[in-house]
């Protein structure tokens, strides 16, 4: 076991080479570039390539491109980065080509608040791009989950072939922290190879009792076909309605039938608890401790913490309206998670948002004073 | 019956294309392939991307590990291909407006880093999917759907603006001259760097109607008459270039290329170690 003080931004990048990262294509923004740094050390070092692109659309571009030669790939951006790497995240879903978007949030709409910490990308991460679609979208809340979690964000990639963001908090990119890396043996998912020969592969096609198509590179002697257009399992474009539909829905149901596998979440002190706090990242952290004063003063509040974000973690939510009589969802946005969670919950009990939109943390005595101030009405 | 190259390096079971009839883009696409088959390229090391618009489509029809990708793009996700995996030859086939508008940055860039990628422009001066809207490399005063007056743009010289940014290899041809369109991907595809071929296609559907150019075959004709191989072209006096398309190898340069010099980097490393 190694104990190290290191960067939220440095975690992801030590945990994407643990998750087998051996490309990585970005430009520089703030508060994301100590990854694109990083990346740009450590790959060559091991083989891999790391390459600073001319915008981020083409970050995206050449990063799917390399993950479609076999590659595990990432590229990191934050805020107006988010927004231009939407057209990629779609050409990713639909191509189903596994990659990792790292977006360290800064406050928006455009240039916004730089280096100012913000929740504010929960619905750009779910709806960004274009057309009906379903997303991965992982929330650590320190540094050494930003670790955990980035692996993670690898391993559902390729176990689904879909890119999948991780969402991070300025914050939390920028804290040093204690991080203990023990040499235990971490999961390590790869794309299916495939089965079929060259002349009978379709890489599109489902084979039976599975919902993801087994993937290979360019260059191997498979010679398929890659287009953003919709496809049958040729990989070929179809203006067919049923086939549109077939595909479409299964690109969904991927993600959304295996929410099982793919959602993570934490509860703290819920067990006896009246009061729900629901919170993710940094705001988290100010929510937990505001659990401990709250205690402290015999109010029994507890946590619930999404590390999934998306797929929504509806099951849990649901179990969690019917154990509390009041919930507070705490996130430095107007209500992007909130209304998710309302919609869920507001028909067992009663839905309140905290939010913040001017940069500064949450702090946990504003979470208390709130709490209590709701518990007087 | 196809002829024995359309057989040996298209997916035959999706042809007829989509192209109009008297569209250039099925002349260009059978020179590229004509160039891989004089080059005797195994089809399975060889990745050919595009990006979206008419001359995009080529990359579904032809038999190689092949990727239609997003407007302008091209060029990005082949570099990151390219990258990934140097022992592919990379083949981009882009249109004018995919490749110098909404891809005008990539293209530069590509140029610049000079990345071993050829890169082939099916410049039919429109945009031809959406119905024949004005593109960078419409001349100006022509008419689109878009510039019911006549551009008041100033049309680009791709071959200038790839060869000014740091292409390796530049060059221009027509439909009207398959074999100099062939010629041009070979010593596009031997140059260790960044190529880049314009070769001039028509439109009669859009461009051509929209500009009362007449069919195909006056097309065709407007482009043996106004176009000049590089050599005369110097020899003419001032007044007689105007107008005129230079053809031919335009530039040819040598420089290291950029996946070649990345590899130095990881190559230091292993010495080191």
């Amino acid at each position: 076991m190694t104990i190290k003080l290191m960067q939220g931004n440095e975690a992801c990048v030590e945990g994407a080479l643990k998750a087998g990262m051996t490309f990585f294509a970005g430009y520089p923004i703030t508060p994301s570039t100590e990854i694109a740094e990083l990346s740009a050390q450590k790959l060559p070092e091991i083989g891999g390539k790391f390459i600073q692109m001319e915008d981020e659309i083409a970050g995206i571009s050449a990063t799917i491109g390399a993950a479609l030669t076999g590659k595990k790939a990432m590229t990191a951006t934050s805020g107006p980065g988010f927004s231009l790497k939407q057209e990629g995240i779609g050409y990713g879903i639909i191509t189903e080509t596994p990659c990792v978007i790292v977006n360290v949030q800064r406050g928006g709409p455009s240039t916004g608040l730089p280096t100012s910490p913000s929740q504010g990308d929960i619905m750009q991460a779910r709806w960004g791009t274009h057309g009906d679609h379903s997303i991965i979208a992982l929330y650590p809340w320190s540094v050494k989950e930003i670790y955990t979690e980035t692996i993670r964000a690898f391993n559902l990639a390729e176990k689904y072939r879909t890119p999948v963001i991780l969402l991070m908090d300025e914050v939390i990119g920028h804290m040093r922290e204690k991080i203990e890396i023990k040499n235990e043996v971490i999961e390590i998912c790869d794309r299916k190879d495939p089965t079929s020969p060259p002349s009978d592969y379709e890489p599109f096609e489902i084979k039976k009792g599975e919902e993801v198509p087994e993937m290979v590179g360019f260059g191997k002697g498979y010679n398929f076909h890659v287009t953003g257009l919709v496809h049958g399992s040729t990989g070929f474009p179809s203006g067919n309605s049923e086939i549109a539909e077939e595909f479409l829905n299964r690109l969904i149901d991927k993600i959304e039938d295996n929410k099982e596998d793919i959602v993570k979440s934490k509860e703290y002190q819920i067990e006896d608890a009246d009061i729900a706090l629901v919170a993710f990242g940094c705001t988290a952290r100010s929510a937990l401790s505001a659990v401990e004063d709250l205690r402290e003063e015999g109010i029994k509040v507890g946590l619930f913490r999404p590390l999934t974000i998306w797929p929504l973690a509806e099951r849990e939510i649901e179990e969690l309206s019917k154990k509390v009589k009041r919930i507070v969802v705490v996130e430095m946005n107007m209500g992007q998670y909130f209304n998710e969670v309302d919609r869920i919950a507001c028909k067992n009990t009663k839905v309140e948002k905290y939010g913040r939109l001017n940069g500064q943390l949450i702090k946990p005595e504003e979470i208390v004073n709130f709490i209590k101030e709701g518990q007087d009405a | 019956m196809p002829s024995k190259l359309v057989e040996k390096y298209f997916r035959t079971e999706h042809l007829p294309h989509i192209w109009c009839p008297g569209c250039g883009n099925g002349i260009v696409t059978r020179a590229i392939v004509k160039a891989i088959d004089n080059l005797d390229i195994d089809p399975n090391d060889c990745c050919i991307v595009s990006g979206i618009g008419c001359s995009a489509r080529a990359s579904g029809y032809l038999d190689f590990n092949t990727m239609h990708t997003t407007h302008g793009r091209a060029l990005a996700f082949a570099t990151g291909i390219k990258l990934a995996n140097p022992d592919l030859h990379v083949i981009v086939i882009t249109g004018d407006g995919d490749s110098s508008a909404i891809g005008g940055n990539h293209l530069i860039h590509a140029a610049r880093r000079n990345i071993d990628i050829t890169t082939i422009v099916y410049n039919n001066n429109t945009y031809g999917m959406t119905g024949g809207q004005y593109s960078p490399t419409t001349p100006t005063g022509d008419k689109g759907t878009t510039a019911p007056y006549g551009n008041i743009d100033l049309n680009f010289d791709l071959c200038k603006l790839t060869k000014a940014a740091g292409a390796t290899y530049v060059s221009r041809s027509t439909i009207y001259s398959p074999n100099m369109i062939t010629n041009q991907v070979e010593e596009g595809m031997k140059n260790k760097g960044f190529s880049f071929i314009e070769a001039l296609t028509i439109c009669p559907t859009y461009y051509g109607r929209k500009n009362k150019k007449g069919g195909a075959l006056e097309m065709m004709e407007f482009l043996k008459e106004n176009t000049i191989n590089v050599a005369a072209y110097d020899k003419l006096p001032e007044e007689k270039r105007q107008g005129k398309y230079i053809v031919g190898e335009i530039h040819k340069s040598s420089r290291p290329e950029y996946t070649e010099e990345y590899q130095k980097i990881i190559d230091s490393f292993s010495k080191e170690g």
